[in-house]
């Protein structure tokens, strides 16, 4: 049986993480598996936990009155799913939903964030990579908005 | 008169219309003549004449093994294109050219390729997939990755499935906008970068769909080490002549019609951050 810790090392988020660091993280882990339309965390909710995706794809909504919910986003192999742990008042800002079964390492944010606290080093180290995932997202939704197959493309 | 006369055009017939999307439609058409078709590589676009509406360039998006048709998708979003997608099988149309500097499928021989298609984007690359697929041996890992705004808007559907299959293939398709029936990606198309591994002092990549789209993916192909030199886009300006005459797709130094559409990303980086241009 894979132990957690090398489940863990082979995410992207942890590349080049020192052993300690890492050590850390595993402290704060646990196996999921999510079935396919399981919603992962609803906006509102209070947001404890954070998600390494490890296989399936997991739909990013936004829940909208008398009309089916918008997806903003997909995410899979690989990516990170959710920052509100980190960020005061840790609610969800969004909705995520199983779109397949969704195999994930949950971090438990309330312990992270007390480790973060303890250890800055680490804390930084952790700010450093979200910053990452959220200046790529902020991108790629900038890009979105523009709608660039809406007007005049290339033929 | 002669019939390869750069300027004039040849009367081609309409052999067969399938419609792709909403308003996207691909016409494959045949020499009125019976002459042989146009020869043509992969990228190069025709001058297409609707008479007394207009001419626009379009570019060629069937397979160089088709012998007697040449193949054209059309997004309607102008009076000549609107009338272009109208037309029926037996219609008449003229057709001028190829014109252009091709994808660089020789130069691809042996590395991985990299085919990124935003929007009808994936209508001028779909000649460099036949190519690639059907000499599937020659060259390495073929990664295509296609953006569109919604499902609905995907061309080729059934071919992206085909391609999919083929040895060595990689095929990761995204929209921008999803509903909650759609079980694909979301999200636009450099973010699929994620999920490949490239290899990139091997990988060679084209690029084709809106301008803004081609400078972030040719960023993110950048970022990922790919060097400007192996990253070819396709441009698009007001083109009229087709074989650099007139002057109205001066891009710089370069007119699109004659220079391009194909540009080596590092001729023409500079020129498609400048504001002016």
């Amino acid at each position: 049986m894979e132990s957690l810790e090398r489940i863990i090392a082979e995410q992207p988020f942890v590349e080049g993480l020192e052993s300690y660091y890492l050590q850390l993280l595993v402290g704060c882990a646990r196996n999921v598996v999510f079935e396919a339309g399981h919603t992962v965390f609803r906006e509102g909710e209070e947001a404890h936990e954070f998600y390494l995706l490890r296989h399936g794809k997991v739909a990013i909504e936004i829940h909208a009155p008398q009309r089916p919910p918008i997806v903003v986003e997909t995410l899979a192999d690989g990516d990170v799913l959710g920052w509100s742990w980190l960020i005061p008042p840790h609610h969800w800002r969004f909705t995520a939903r199983a779109v397949t079964q969704v195999r994930a390492i949950a971090l438990d944010g309330k312990c992270l964030r007390t480790k973060c606290e303890a250890n800055h080093d680490l804390g930084y180290e952790l700010l450093k990579r979200f910053a990452d995932i959220m200046s790529r997202r902020v991108d790629a939704a900038r890009y979105q908005v523009i709608d660039v197959y809406g007007g005049g493309v290339n033929q | 008169m002669s019939p390869d006369d750069p300027m004039l055009p040849v009367a081609y017939r309409v052999e067969k219309v399938t419609k792709e999307t909403r308003d996207t439609f691909t016409l494959v058409t045949r020499r009125v003549d019976r002459a042989p078709r146009h020869a043509f590589e992969p990228g190069q676009f025709s001058m297409l004449y609707v008479c007394a509406v207009g001419e626009l360039p379009i570019s060629i998006s069937g397979d160089t093994a088709d012998k007697q048709n040449l193949t054209y998708t059309v997004r309607s979003v102008g009076q000549v294109t609107n009338q272009l997608v109208s037309l029926g099988v037996g219609d008449t149309l003229g057709v001028r050219g190829p014109f252009g500097v091709p994808w660089p499928v020789e130069e691809a021989r042996g590395k991985d390729v990299v085919v990124v298609a935003g929007g009808i984007g994936l209508a001028p690359l779909r000649p460099v997939l036949y190519h690639i697929l059907r000499r599937r041996e020659e060259y390495g890992r073929l990664v295509l990755l296609y953006g569109a705004r919604s499902p609905q808007d995907q061309l080729f559907r059934k071919e992206l499935t085909q391609w999919s299959q083929a040895p060595e293939s990689r095929v990761l398709t995204t929209v921008d906008y999803g509903g909650v029936n759609w079980h694909g990606h979301v999200g636009v198309v450099t973010t699929m970068f994620r999920y490949v591994r490239l290899r990139p002092e091997r990988t060679i990549a084209m690029v084709c769909g809106p301008e803004i789209m081609m400078r972030f993916v040719a960023r993110e192909l950048e970022t990922r080490g790919v060097e400007r030199s192996q990253i070819r886009v396709s441009m698009e300006r007001n083109m009229k002549c087709g074989c650099g005459f007139c002057g109205h797709c001066q891009y710089g130094p370069d007119f699109i019609c004659k220079d391009g559409p194909v540009f080596s990303y590092d001729r023409i980086q500079s020129r498609m951050e400048a504001y002016e241009i």
